[in-house]
């Protein structure tokens, strides 16, 4: 479904930060990638997603067998592309409801599919906040708008459930969230697991591990990936740090 | 959350859909192609005469204008606003330009040329008065609010719809030029009184040339039972419009009025010089909505509309209520400053503004808040947005006289920069009289988040709708106070404007 191949990536200043990431992730795989702070764990996500701001100076990304990096953000998105940002953003005036609205009709336009009737979004969303412990109040509230650092982000597996990707990026989702949320966060993301759905986990820490269980982690640092395993290997990073890693 | 209330809010969605389905940017860009009466070019007292005589107008009315004509003779065009622009010939234009198919005057709508009604509906104004059952109280038709229209092509108003029926409640809604001949007690009474013919330059012009517009009288502890609008239309080549709204609330009643503009793409500069007087009395209220969408010029700032427009309100009674909300997407040049003097105790005046410009576009545009009784209030939300070259500048005056003792005023002054090459300016004048009011002021100035816009594509929005949506959000606390209509209306011109100004 993924394949990046040897990519290299600098940033607008010039300091290149991934310096040769090979992945490939196949259709129903989870995969992890771990790693100290600095070793370009969020750069992979952005480019992804296609953030402006970072060049690709070497390699490529296919999705689908498709040329990934001469896609606009939103092109990704339309080919089955999910990124949950490790910092959501607040956008004030427009609520939740409609962003989420106007987001999945905007897909489904792209795509050349029709519309979704506001009965059949109410329902799912209905639905799917439910699961999130997501209430009514938050979905008329502006986008992330004075939403607590766990709101932000069951609001980001919100829209992930809403949209169905092929492939989800969670970018340092646990990052901020205590145990309940995390459990919460965790079991919409379970929920979603399919053979045709993918995830690529970023994270710093094996505890989100726990409760999403890859089956493949990769350790990432200064740029590539330097080891790769199942799923014991976060367990033993875990334990023994990153040190070994780090050249 | 019901359904309804999803569709209602489903604005942003529609925005977008508009923007997508637009082949070109201005959709009111069209002309209509009909006869028409010219005055000769150019202005003299012998124009200012015609005027006066196509409207059959008695000598009172016609002495009043050659008074403002005198005056205008000896006034310069004022040039303190941050505006750059080519002088104005004002030999160069023509001052009254009516269809030749209303040279006789229709008696109802059903005669008016049916070229002139496709305009309308091609606009989207609805010129129609559905059939209302006998005894049943219906405000709604096809679960739409009735809306009467008063309909201004060119230099003269072509219908007015709902008459009959405001008529029944006691509100006079019709065209200037009629209630100078058919009211003209209450127009002596109260023309020229807000605005003197002697108040500015282009204010002095429109008292020499005006040609038509809308009056309205609400009597005594009415409510209209409806909004009123008058939907002004530019279609002659090289005319200026120069129209004249009047409304008076007598005490205790309440109306909401809407205008909207639009006119044909061209090359040349076209002159708008408007007033609007609004008289409110005791315990009386109005709200005044503008959505401006003049012909704005070429992404190289060839042709647009010139609109130097005066408008303002005298809140004379006691408890009396303002609202100026204006949504100013249009024309080449907005020079316009919609006003409050707070004459009656109590008495408050809000104003509410998104003012955006994109291409060459220049405004400069906000409001004055003169408090003058004690105890009276003021807001002003204003929302500049800046893209492409544009300049926007918000100006605004506050002002407390040593007798409006504890009164207050909020401004909040938000302006937000799509691009690298536009400006935003923000001109605040602040004076107070006295130790006992209060008046705060608050402004921010700001880049369209690139985060934000991000956000928006990594949810499958293009550039461009991102940035709609961006900036409807920033604008949404002013569109809130537009009538629902409107407000849909609005959110979708702000998405059209800003056409072409990201990438």
């Amino acid at each position: 479904m993924l394949k990046i191949n040897d990519l290299k990536v600098k940033i607008d200043d010039g300091a290149e930060i991934l310096k040769g990431l090979s992945l490939e992730i196949s259709k129903g795989e989870i995969h992890a990638i771990m790693g100290p702070n600095g070793s370009g764990k969020s750069t992979t996500s952005n480019v992804l997603a296609g953030k402006p701001g970072y060049e690709v100076t070497n390699g490529s990304i296919q999705f689908l067998g498709e040329d990934f990096n001469q896609l606009t953000p939103d092109e990704r998105v339309v080919q089955g592309l999910f990124l949950a940002f490790q910092y959501p953003v607040e956008i004030q005036g427009v609520t939740n409801t409609n962003f989420l609205r106007t987001s999945i009709n905007s897909v489904l336009k792209a795509r050349g599919e029709g519309k979704m009737s506001p009965g059949e979004f109410l329902t799912k969303l209905k639905t799917k906040a439910n699961e999130l412990g997501i209430s009514s109040d938050m979905l008329k509230r502006s986008v992330n708008f004075g939403f607590s650092g766990g709101e932000k982000k069951r609001n980001e597996i919100l829209q992930m459930a809403m949209l169905e990707p092929k492939l989800a990026i969670l970018d340092e989702t646990d990052s901020g969230l205590d145990i309940d949320a995390l459990k919460v966060v965790s079991s919409g993301v379970n929920s979603l697991r399919s053979t045709e759905r993918s995830f690529l986990v970023i994270t710093h820490y094996q505890r989100l591990l726990n409760y999403i269980l890859p089956d493949f982690v990769h350790i990432m640092v200064q740029g590539k990936i330097v080891k790769s395993g199942a799923a014991d290997l976060a367990l033993y990073v875990e334990k023994n740090g990153y040190s070994e890693f780090l050249s | 959350m019901d359904m309804e209330k999803i569709s209602n809010e489903g604005i942003e969605e529609e925005t977008i859909e508009v923007v997508k389905n637009l082949t070109s940017a201005y959709e009111a860009g069209f002309e209509t192609k009909i006869e028409t009466e010219y005055a000769p070019k150019g202005l003299s007292e012998e124009i200012v005469e015609l005027i006066s005589k196509k409207n059959d107008e008695p000598a009172w009315m016609l002495e009043w204008r050659l008074n403002a004509y005198r005056r205008w003779l000896k006034l310069k065009q004022p040039n303190w606003a941050k505006l750059n622009l080519d002088p104005i010939d004002y030999q160069d234009i023509y001052y009254y330009a009516k269809p030749e198919s209303m040279k006789v005057k229709p008696k109802s709508l059903d005669e008016v040329d049916p070229k002139l009604l496709e305009t309308y509906e091609k606009l989207g104004i609805p010129l129609k008065e559905q059939k209302i059952l006998a005894g049943v109280e219906d405000t709604t038709v096809n679960g739409q609010r009735k809306i009467a229209v008063d309909a201004v092509f060119d230099s003269v108003s072509i219908g007015t719809t709902f008459r009959e029926e405001l008529e029944e409640a006691g509100v006079i809604f019709c065209p200037i030029s009629e209630a100078i001949k058919r009211y003209p007690e209450l127009v002596k009474k109260y023309l020229g009184t807000v605005i003197p013919q002697t108040d500015n330059y282009f204010a002095s012009l429109n008292s020499a040339v005006f040609s038509d517009g809308s009056f309205v009288y609400v009597p005594k502890g009415v409510r209209c039972p409806m909004e009123l609008s008058t939907y002004f239309r530019i279609n002659a080549e090289n005319t200026g419009q120069f129209e004249r709204t009047l409304i008076i609330a007598d005490e205790g009643s309440y109306v909401s009025y809407l205008e909207g503009c639009t006119a044909p793409k061209r090359d040349e500069n076209q002159l708008h010089a408007a007033v609007v007087e609004l008289v409110i009395l005791d315990n009386a209220e109005i709200k005044y909505s503008t959505v401006q969408n003049w012909y704005p010029g070429d992404e190289k700032g060839k042709g647009g509309i010139y609109n130097f427009v005066t408008k303002r309100a005298n809140c004379r009674g006691v408890n009396s209520k303002v609202m100026w909300t204006q949504v100013e997407t249009g024309s080449a040049i907005t020079w316009k400053y919609p006003s409050c003097i707070l004459r009656g105790d109590n008495s408050s005046g809000e104003f509410y503004s998104i003012a955006i410009t994109n291409n060459m576009q220049q405004a400069d545009t906000g409001t004055k808040m003169i408090h003058l009784g004690k105890n009276t209030r003021s807001r002003i939300v204003s929302k500049g947005i800046s893209a492409g070259r544009s300049q926007n500048t918000y100006r605004g005056q506050v002002s407390v006289h040593p007798k409006s003792i504890k009164s207050r005023n909020f401004t909040q002054c938000d302006s937000l920069l799509i691009g690298d090459q536009c400006g935003a300016h923000t001109v605040p004048y602040i004076d107070i009289g006295n130790n006992s009011s209060k008046v705060e002021h608050e402004a921010t100035t700001s880049k369209i988040d690139e985060e934000k816009l991000f956000y928006c594509m990594s949810r499958g929005l293009t550039e461009e709708e991102s940035t709609a949506l961006v900036v409807n959000g920033f604008c949404k606390e002013v569109l809130q106070y537009l009538p629902m209509e409107f407000a849909m209306e609005a959110q979708k011109l702000v998405a059209i404007s800003l056409e072409g100004s990201v990438g």
